[in-house]
């Protein structure tokens, strides 16, 4: 409504635009009954898009944990549930397997998956912002085959220690995915600043290396152990006991508050660094900031998921044309999205062959590229 | 059309002032883009930056907003010293309109201009939060957009509209900054004949109403000579001229500077110096 009332006057602006004093005057009397108000992100508009997602993902998530190997209904899942809720062990031992298989199988696993879907769709969202450039996403800037590398090296040497909550395979993880945005960043800013494109060269260059490595790392490992690494890497989603889940829950949650406390920030930085400094934004601390915590989080995801590919590249581009691109909804309702998104994935990566399961990444694959070049070819020259 | 103001602070007071990109170096021995450079802006002027290509109009544009910083010399912005200002200060004071504007995202104009709020925006706790924009920020914004004539835009893509109407929001996006100093570079460089009377009428009407003071880059020689208080002319990183149209608009002055043979004559309106390029013998 609001495109075809501006349509309207712009062509009646042409009429009278003979002189440009003139038309101006008269220009601006006539605009006047139009309010800017809804052309924007509203308070409103934030809570009601955000609260109706996030009722989608409960939804989600129930209907995802009736699929396995052992159908469950939904009338059984929802005594299941409130059996566990209201006695507790008590009430899960009164479940039976189902109520196992239910609460202590799926129910982790799920929940994994919306949390690792999650954090890649809002990692997305933040490179690209940064680099201005709606393709970025972990993997193009070699932060996941970084994480990747550093996980391979814990399998490869067998660490299974545990520091502060985590075991040795999460934090070997987020090291080397931090240690690759270093060289990333130590590269691209060697010329005293960071230009985009030689951060996208440098990552390209770097995702290359790692993967090599990583390859070498698999190739001479134990046969059973190098098994183990070759469907990790294909992104298998491996769900830790409760108490740790709830720790990196905690952590990723944290990590996309940070993320989060950015957005009024990546908004004006799509506007280019210069824009962004002369409109008040301190850039190169945005810039680390997004950064470090856009590879700590890869690291964390990737310990517990391998190699999942375009969640963070595709749910970012499909909510724009959703949300609009204001990242202070853009990048919640993204999350939101994400993990639905990878739910939904392994849900059909845990029943299409079952009992055999497909490596999730191999979904998220071949549902991802399809989609991303549909985007392309429908929007040519047109970013959304 | 000269509303400056003789009391009080300068708008801008550069001193010997020196740049150079860190991988000019290499080069070209001399590779200073300014060297040594030193005038004065006063509030209320509008100031013209004219030289041939590379002769570091849009570095000392960058400069004044605090995009890039020099090497040596002293920039100062109604006294206070520019490299001390925390980068939300000065975007408080002063706002740039960039020669292009790549937008790779779909914002409504309204979110465009709405961006230049971000300045304003209080912080809590150090957080900058949301930034929801409150009644306030509306209203400038919506003024901004009247006065740019881009208001019946308001629900469109920056990605659907023309060069023009964009670069006419990305002034209306400045003006929402409520500076007291506005630089443009290249304000006209994409805009056909109207678009650019417009923007012209514009920056006067501004500089008349809110005492605005505007410098801006221009290869348009005869824009500047309409428009400006005061032309500074440069070459090589230095001042070759600053004073009023007449003064530096002179053929031996063009001449020097770029190296070709000018007409000056005056604007049959204005009376104001008019540059005409050398035609075929008749």
């Amino acid at each position: 409504m609001g495109l075809m009332a501006g349509r309207t006057q712009s062509d009646g602006r042409k009429a009278v635009a003979a002189s440009p004093a003139a038309s101006a005057t008269e220009g601006r009397e006539s605009r006047r009954v139009v309010t800017v108000g809804s052309s924007r992100l509203s308070p409103m508009r934030w809570l009601l898009m955000l609260s109706a997602l996030a009722v989608a993902a409960v939804l989600v998530l129930a209907i995802c944990l009736r699929f396995g190997a052992t159908p469950i209904g939904l009338a059984e899942e929802l005594q299941i549930v409130s059996l566990a809720l209201r006695d507790g062990q008590a009430g899960l031992e009164a479940a039976g397997a189902d109520g196992v298989i239910l609460l202590q199988v799926r129910l982790p696993r799920v929940l994994l998956a919306f949390m690792v879907g999650g954090c890649l769709a809002a990692v997305g969202v933040g490179l690209q912002a940064l680099l201005r450039n709606p393709l970025a996403d972990p993997y193009v800037l070699g932060i996941s085959s970084g994480a990747a590398l550093g996980a391979g090296l814990a399998i490869l040497f067998g660490l299974t220690g545990t520091a502060l909550a985590f075991s040795a395979l999460p934090l070997c993880a987020m090291a080397g995915g931090l240690l690759s945005v270093l060289v990333v960043y130590r590269i691209a800013t060697s010329y005293g600043y960071l230009p985009i494109h030689t951060l996208l060269l440098a990552g390209v260059i770097l995702n290359a290396v790692c993967s090599a490595l990583v390859m070498f790392v698999t190739s001479i490992m134990e046969p059973n152990r190098s098994f183990g690494m070759m469907s990790w890497l294909m992104g298998t989603l491996t769900a830790p006991d409760y108490p740790a889940m709830l720790v990196l829950a905690g952590y990723l949650l944290a990590g996309l508050l940070l993320l989060f406390r950015q957005a009024a920030a990546l908004n004006l930085m799509t506007l280019g660094e210069e824009s962004a400094l002369a409109l008040g934004v301190e850039v190169e601390s945005v810039k680390q900031t997004v950064f470090f915590t856009s590879a700590l989080l890869t690291g964390a995801v990737v310990s517990v998921s391998g190699m999942i590919g375009f969640v963070g590249m595709v749910i970012p581009h499909a909510m724009r044309l959703l949300t609009g691109a204001d990242h202070r909804l853009l990048l919640p309702a993204s999350a939101l999205v994400g993990g639905m998104y990878l739910m939904a994935a392994d849900t059909i990566a845990r029943t299409l062959l079952a009992p055999t399961e497909i490596p999730v990444g191999v979904v998220t694959a071949l549902a991802g590229g399809p989609f991303f070049i549909y985007l392309l070819a429908s929007r040519k020259g047109r970013l959304a | 059309m000269n509303g400056a103001s003789t009391t009080g602070p300068l708008a801008y007071a550069v001193e010997r002032l020196r740049f150079r990109y860190d991988r000019a170096e290499a080069d070209s021995p001399n590779g200073w883009v300014l060297d040594g450079l030193t005038f004065a802006v006063r509030p209320g002027e509008i100031i013209g930056i004219l030289g041939p290509n590379g002769s570091g109009k849009s570095s000392l544009l960058k400069i004044l907003a605090k995009v890039l910083s020099p090497q040596e010399g002293l920039v100062r912005l109604f006294d206070s010293e520019l490299a001390g200002m925390p980068q939300r200060d000065v975007a408080r004071s002063v706002a740039l309109v960039p020669q292009e504007s790549h937008l790779a995202f779909p914002f409504s104009i309204t979110e465009l201009v709405l961006m230049g709020r971000f300045p304003h925006h209080r912080r809590m706790l150090g957080l900058s939060g949301l930034g929801w924009e409150g009644p306030d920020d509306m209203r400038v914004a919506e003024e901004a957009m009247r006065e740019t004539d881009v208001l019946h835009l308001a629900h469109r893509s920056v990605a659907d509209v023309s060069g023009g109407e964009r670069q006419r929001a990305v002034i209306a996006r400045a003006l929402t900054q409520e500076p007291k100093v506005l630089l443009l570079d290249e304000p006209t460089a994409f805009l056909d004949l109207h678009h650019q009377l417009d923007i012209c009428a514009i920056l006067r009407r501004l500089n008349e109403e809110r005492g605005l003071t505007v410098i801006l880059v221009s290869h348009d020689l005869n824009l500047a000579s309409q428009y400006c208080d005061r032309l500074l002319l440069l070459d090589k990183g230095r001042a070759v001229r600053l004073g009023a149209p007449e003064d530096v608009m002179t053929p031996e002055v063009l001449e020097e500077v770029y190296r070709c043979r000018v007409l000056v004559d005056r604007h049959p309106q204005s009376g104001l110096p008019r540059v005409t390029l050398p035609g075929r013998e008749a």
